[in-house]
């Protein structure tokens, strides 16, 4: 069984961004970037489920500028089996991407397609469950643990769900999508850091998948939210709900 | 193209369980075939002539197993140093049509990560090693276009005749310079991995420097070994290079190792610590090239340092404070000195409206020709700041550093292609321009060593009139960590809140530098004696460290008893190495943590 998995380069968690001077958007010129932290913790996921023989192939695709291909390079040295970049220019939408991951899909026909939980930069939360949607899979969102049943060609997802956990029962091909307390993503070792520059990365257009991304989302502005202003110690309850009625005007 | 023989397995450790295994069944065949040739064999094998696993069996089992990659040549540190050997090494191998494998180990988690300088930059090291660099897009594109030097009071600020000659040179970022110079190093084949920090350096049976080994990762707080534990590599070369910039923990023990001061005769290094914002302002006061160097406030007479504003392009400037660390009151705080300049008059008004968009700090050396050490080692050299080269009254020492990668990648060229020695690397540098460049600049600072007007005097007569010809050498004070002064003598300094327009608290600074470590490690900032920061630093010194660094990694907290206990929050260490230079009894030693943390410069 094939293990497909979606990873996205990102500006890096610990990297102080700002708003660009003209609000189009966030600066990412000269910033650091790497792998969505999610997609790490699906990517382990994947190639523990590998290691346990329970698939026999690990896939790691990402959409993206050419640069993108950095990302499948630390993927390849964690240990994925082969890397598929599809070129695109320009903004992409969740919607976009879950559809050119539905042709990826129907080309490499795996049995599992893994993707964190959302990406870190725009927080979407979107495309593992639109691309269920589009092939028609069951989905399995915010896992915290996976066990797979290879005979009975299932698998048991639990969800980390505002009310607590929450155990489904997938029939395979299915969707996950990774939460943090998932798994610890291991450490790309130099020696295969070093094999991995030389792995074959397949490419693909949009073009050659027949998607046509075109997007009903346009982007006018992107602010900093504003500043936090400084709080205020109030002597006593009476003056409390004083400043709530008549400053803030919430009660 | 890694070929599967370069990466060696080492020995298998010895397992009881084969060994009771074979011990079995050579019983079995020696007590059927006691006369043959095969129970011979058996016989032999038992008493442990034959299988030579059996001597093997000294290994430690719990040893990680450890892959092992040969290179030709080893660099630690992506700086402008170690980038600048590579790439003069590669440009040999295809001079002399040999093919020569280069590896570099960075421990920032990419090029440029933990780079941090002023900077105005000469370009006479990179003429000389790539001579093209106009007409390949390098981040060096605003020239130097006016150079202010003032005296600074309170109030008041005294322009000084100028003593830097900076026609010709740039205002740079050097984090964006080095990242340009790792794309051409790579172009050219040389290999870079960032993320792993070098902790050790290997030796062979002669004491000779063969490698290094990466660190462990994957270490818990507690030394335990969590589940996604990956043991360090070990990579080999037959030239190990150190660029590892100022006080680099491995070249500091292979200097103490080999004597290299000594052998040098060197006296010991002083340093100071810089620490850096970069600010983006109003277009209106925004001048590309502008230079402005200042002395005096908010510094007192008997400390050395000064401050540096260098307008880069796009609205950015560099703004930052240079404090020699061999300053006697224990209550300094250069943080704190860096945050009241910025609200001098002179300073002020340009800043105003602004916002910062990176902080950082590191220490830089300002031993000068004085320090310069024995820089070859059995097995390899210590190359740019981790030996020492910056130039003090100029300011500037990223030129020497890349001259310096150059000649030891020169004199490692020879010692691989035509069998020389390393020994050629010190005598490149004594006749090189980094010596005469250094002798002729050697006696500015130790002119400070009198206080700050006699230091000027002093400076001024070498400047103007002796131009390094001065038949004697002034000599260092003592050792930075050795000119504290005990608490008593000195008041406690009051500085003022910071206003969160101009000045900021430390926390709100550091978030800025994007530095960060993975929490669960072990603390990298090792206490030779747990004990001594309570029995000594705090009640003689009142806790310089807690003063002087700039990412408040060392605090003191009142423990449940009340009692001040210090507390070490690694996770903040921007790697400047204040700590291991300034600590009073030498406490304090910085090691590299897991590689891939620290600080995120990227226009540093």
């Amino acid at each position: 069984m094939k293990i497909m998995v979606a990873i996205k380069r990102v500006v890096d968690y610990a990297v102080k961004i700002r708003v660009k001077s003209d609000k189009s958007g966030v600066e990412t010129q000269n910033v650091k970037m790497s792998m969505n932290p999610f997609c790490e913790i699906a990517l382990e996921e994947a190639l523990r489920i590998k290691e346990s023989g329970l698939a026999s192939e690990v896939v790691a695709v990402t959409m993206g500028m050419k640069q993108s291909v950095d990302t499948l390079r630390t993927g390849l040295a964690m240990g994925a089996d082969r890397a598929i970049h599809v070129e695109t220019s320009g903004q992409l939408y969740p919607l976009s991407v879950a559809k050119l991951l539905r042709a990826l899909v129907e080309l490499e026909k795996p049995g599992l397609l893994i993707l964190g939980k959302q990406a870190i930069d725009d927080d979407c939360n979107q495309t593992g469950q639109m691309v269920a949607g589009l092939l028609n899979w069951p989905q399995g969102t915010f896992a915290s643990k996976v066990v797979l049943d290879k005979e009975k060609q299932v698998v048991t997802v639990d969800r980390e769900v505002d009310g607590g956990l929450e155990t489904l029962c997938l029939d395979l091909p299915a969707v996950i999508t990774t939460d943090l307390r998932l798994n610890q993503p291991r450490y790309a070792t130099l020696p295969n850091i070093m094999k991995a520059k030389s792995k074959v990365i397949k490419k693909f257009t949009p073009q050659d998948l027949n998607v046509e991304i075109k997007s009903d989302i346009e982007e006018v502005q992107v602010t900093e939210p504003p500043k936090r202003k400084a709080g205020v110690i109030v002597s006593s309850v009476d003056e409390l709900i004083d400043k709530l009625k008549n400053e803030a005007r919430v009660i | 193209m890694l070929l599967s023989h370069q990466i060696k397995r080492k020995t298998r450790c010895f397992c009881p369980i084969r060994e009771v295994i074979m011990s079995i069944m050579l019983r079995h065949i020696l007590k059927r075939n006691s006369n043959s040739y095969i129970g011979r064999l058996a016989s032999a094998s038992a008493s442990g002539r034959l299988f030579s696993w059996r001597r093997r069996r000294r290994t430690f089992c719990s040893e990680p197993q450890r892959e092992s990659i040969q290179y030709d040549v080893v660099i630690v540190g992506a700086g402008p140093a170690g980038l600048s050997a590579a790439i003069r090494f590669k440009q040999l191998c295809r001079e002399n049509d040999t093919d020569l494998s280069v590896c570099v180990v960075e421990k920032g988690a990419e090029v440029g990560a933990h780079i941090i300088s002023g900077n105005v930059f000469e370009p006479r090291a990179l003429d000389e090693l790539i001579p093209q660099w106009r007409q390949e897009e390098s981040p060096i594109t605003v020239p130097v276009s006016s150079d202010k030097f003032l005296l600074l009071t309170k109030n008041h600020a005294f322009s000084l005749p100028c003593p830097f000659n900076n026609r010709g040179n740039y205002v740079i970022s050097l984090s964006q310079l080095v990242r340009w110079m790792g794309v051409k190093a790579e172009e050219l084949g040389v290999e870079i991995y960032p993320g792993f920090a070098a902790s050790e350096i290997l030796y062979d049976s002669n004491d000779t420097v063969v490698g290094i080994r990466t660190n462990d990762m994957g270490i818990s707080k507690d030394g335990s070994k969590k589940e996604n534990f990956q043991p360090g590599i070990e990579l080999k070369g037959r030239v190990t290079l150190l660029a590892e910039g100022c006080r680099g923990s491995l070249s500091e023990k292979i200097m103490d190792k080999y004597n290299l001061r000594e052998k040098g005769h060197a006296q010991h290094q002083t340093y100071a610590l810089g620490i850096k914002e970069v600010w983006e302002i109003d277009e209106r006061k925004h001048k590309p090239g502008a230079v402005i160097h200042t002395l005096g406030w908010p510094l007192d007479q008997k400390t050395y340092g000064g401050s540096f504003l260098y307008h880069m392009k796009d609205r950015q400037i560099s703004i930052g404070f240079v404090v020699a660390l061999n300053y006697q009151n224990p209550f300094l705080s250069p943080y704190e000195e860096f945050q009241k300049l910025k609200h001098h008059p002179a300073i002020k008004p340009l800043l105003e409206g602004g916002t910062v968009l990176q902080y950082g700090a590191r220490t830089l050396n300002e031993g000068g020709f004085q320090s310069i050490p024995y820089p070859a080692f059995p097995g390899g050299a210590v190359i740019g700041c981790s030996a020492g080269f910056l130039n003090v009254p100029k300011i500037k020492g990223t030129h020497t550093a890349m001259k310096s990668g150059m000649l030891a990648a020169e004199a490692s060229f020879g010692v691989l292609h035509k069998g020389s020695s390393m020994e050629k690397y010190w005598d490149a540098l004594r006749s090189s321009w980094i010596w005469e460049e250094l002798y002729r600049a050697r006696n500015f600072r130790p002119a400070f060593e009198y206080g700050l007007i006699p230091g000027l005097a002093i400076s001024a007569l070498e400047h103007y009139i002796m131009k390094g010809r001065a038949a004697l050498t002034l000599k260092h004070g003592k050792p930075d960590n050795e000119a504290t002064n005990v608490a008593e003598f000195h008041c406690p300094i009051k500085y003022p809140k910071p206003d969160g327009v101009l000045s900021f608290d430390i926390p709100t600074s550091l978030h800025r530098s994007n530095t960060n470590h993975e929490h669960d490690q072990p603390a990298h900032l090792r206490l030779k004696d747990p004990k001594k920061p309570e029995l000594v630093n705090l009640p003689v010194y009142a806790g310089p460290e807690s003063r002087y660094c700039p990412a408040r990694v060392y605090e003191y907290n009142p423990d449940e008893t009340g009692q001040l206990k210090l507390q070490i929050n690694a996770q903040n260490c921007l790697h400047c190495k204040a700590c291991d230079i300034k600590d009073p009894k030498q406490n304090i030693q910085w090691t590299a943590p897991e590689g891939g943390g620290g600080p995120g410069y990227s226009i540093m």
